[in-house]
């Protein structure tokens, strides 16, 4: 696994998941910065991290997605790559046009930084691999703008299509109002692109992937992708 | 020659922030307010020499590529002569 970390100024999170990449891969990742114009060679899974990339100025992620290194991300994710984004890079990937629909204002103003559940929708992805069918996990979230909405049309294709990889839920497993922390429509906590290849979602799976933090439920993510890689390698 | 895009929210978009100022509103005892949007103001000024027509155009496309998410987002375009 060869993975690039996107750095932009404000993001705050990005040794966090080169932490969990290097854990689950046995590989360093590389840094690139967001003025940068290519990604490494041999780049194969691309990572833009969380954080408040331009103190969150104008709409979160909207400047950061109109950043250089963006236009390479847009040339790797046409051409398959696995584009991975998390909290604020899935905010960058909603602007940026990787990813349909946008994260609005938490529905009850609040920022949440608490433990949160997730149910795994589907388990043949490269993002979801490493989970079993309708696994619920306990990962961290911690965010002000996670609540995501896109028109109708699109809900109900990503619906359809299978793209809600990951939805809030109680710790059974039961999605509803009562589990949907921030109002996301159809308590929709991660999405992958049309193609399969990228996936935006508000939890933090890296700061759950070390027994010292009580809990490693976001190992399996990374886990997965790194045994999809190694296959396609 | 100066210019202002105002950016709103489109109808039927859930404006949490806009609901939180009408109830701080009506707390104040601000009489008569039925709701509230909130939205973005952006003041422009145009480089000098700046012609109307190509403003609007220039407008259009900084209010498209950046200023507004249309997803979730109206824009206006007024260049002030």
């Amino acid at each position: 696994m060869k993975s690039a970390v996107l750095v932009f100024p404000g993001i705050n999170r990005e040794r966090d998941m080169a932490r969990a990449l290097k854990l689950a891969s046995g590989t360093e990742a590389k840094m690139v910065w967001h003025t940068d114009t290519a990604l490494p060679d041999g780049t194969d899974l691309v990572v833009v991290p969380g954080g408040f990339s331009y103190g969150d100025y104008l709409r979160c992620g909207a400047i950061a997605a109109r950043s250089p290194v963006m236009d390479a991300v847009r040339t790797f994710a046409a051409g398959g790559g696995l584009v991975l984004g998390v909290c604020n890079g899935f905010q960058i990937l909603c602007e940026s046009g990787l990813l349909p629909g946008i994260l609005m204002r938490n529905a009850r103003l609040k920022f949440i930084c608490q433990d949160v559940h997730l149910r795994v929708e589907r388990t043949d992805t490269p993002f979801t691999a490493g989970y079993q069918a309708g696994q619920v996990i306990r990962v961290p979230v911690a965010h002000g703008e996670g609540n995501y909405t896109a028109d109708a049309e699109t809900l109900k294709r990503l619906e359809g299509d299978g793209r809600v990889l990951y939805r809030y839920c109680s710790p059974t497993g039961d999605v509803g109002d009562l589990h949907n922390i921030n109002g996301a429509a159809a308590s929709i906590a991660g999405i992958v692109s049309e193609r399969g290849n990228v996936l935006g979602m508000m939890p933090h799976p890296e700061n759950h992937v070390e027994d010292i933090m009580g809990n490693t439920d976001g190992r399996g993510l990374f886990a997965g992708l790194a045994s999809h890689l190694a296959r396609a390698a | 020659m100066k210019a202002r895009v105002t950016v709103t929210l489109k109808n039927g978009i859930l404006d949490p922030q806009g609901k939180a100022i009408e109830g701080a509103l009506k707390s104040l005892g601000v009489d008569g307010i039925a709701s509230v949007r909130q939205g973005k103001v952006f003041d422009i000024e145009l480089a000098a020499g700046a012609d109307q027509a190509k403003a609007e155009a220039a407008l259009k496309a900084a209010a498209d590529k950046l200023l507004a998410n249309t997803v979730i987002e109206n824009y206006k375009v007024e260049v002030q002569g």
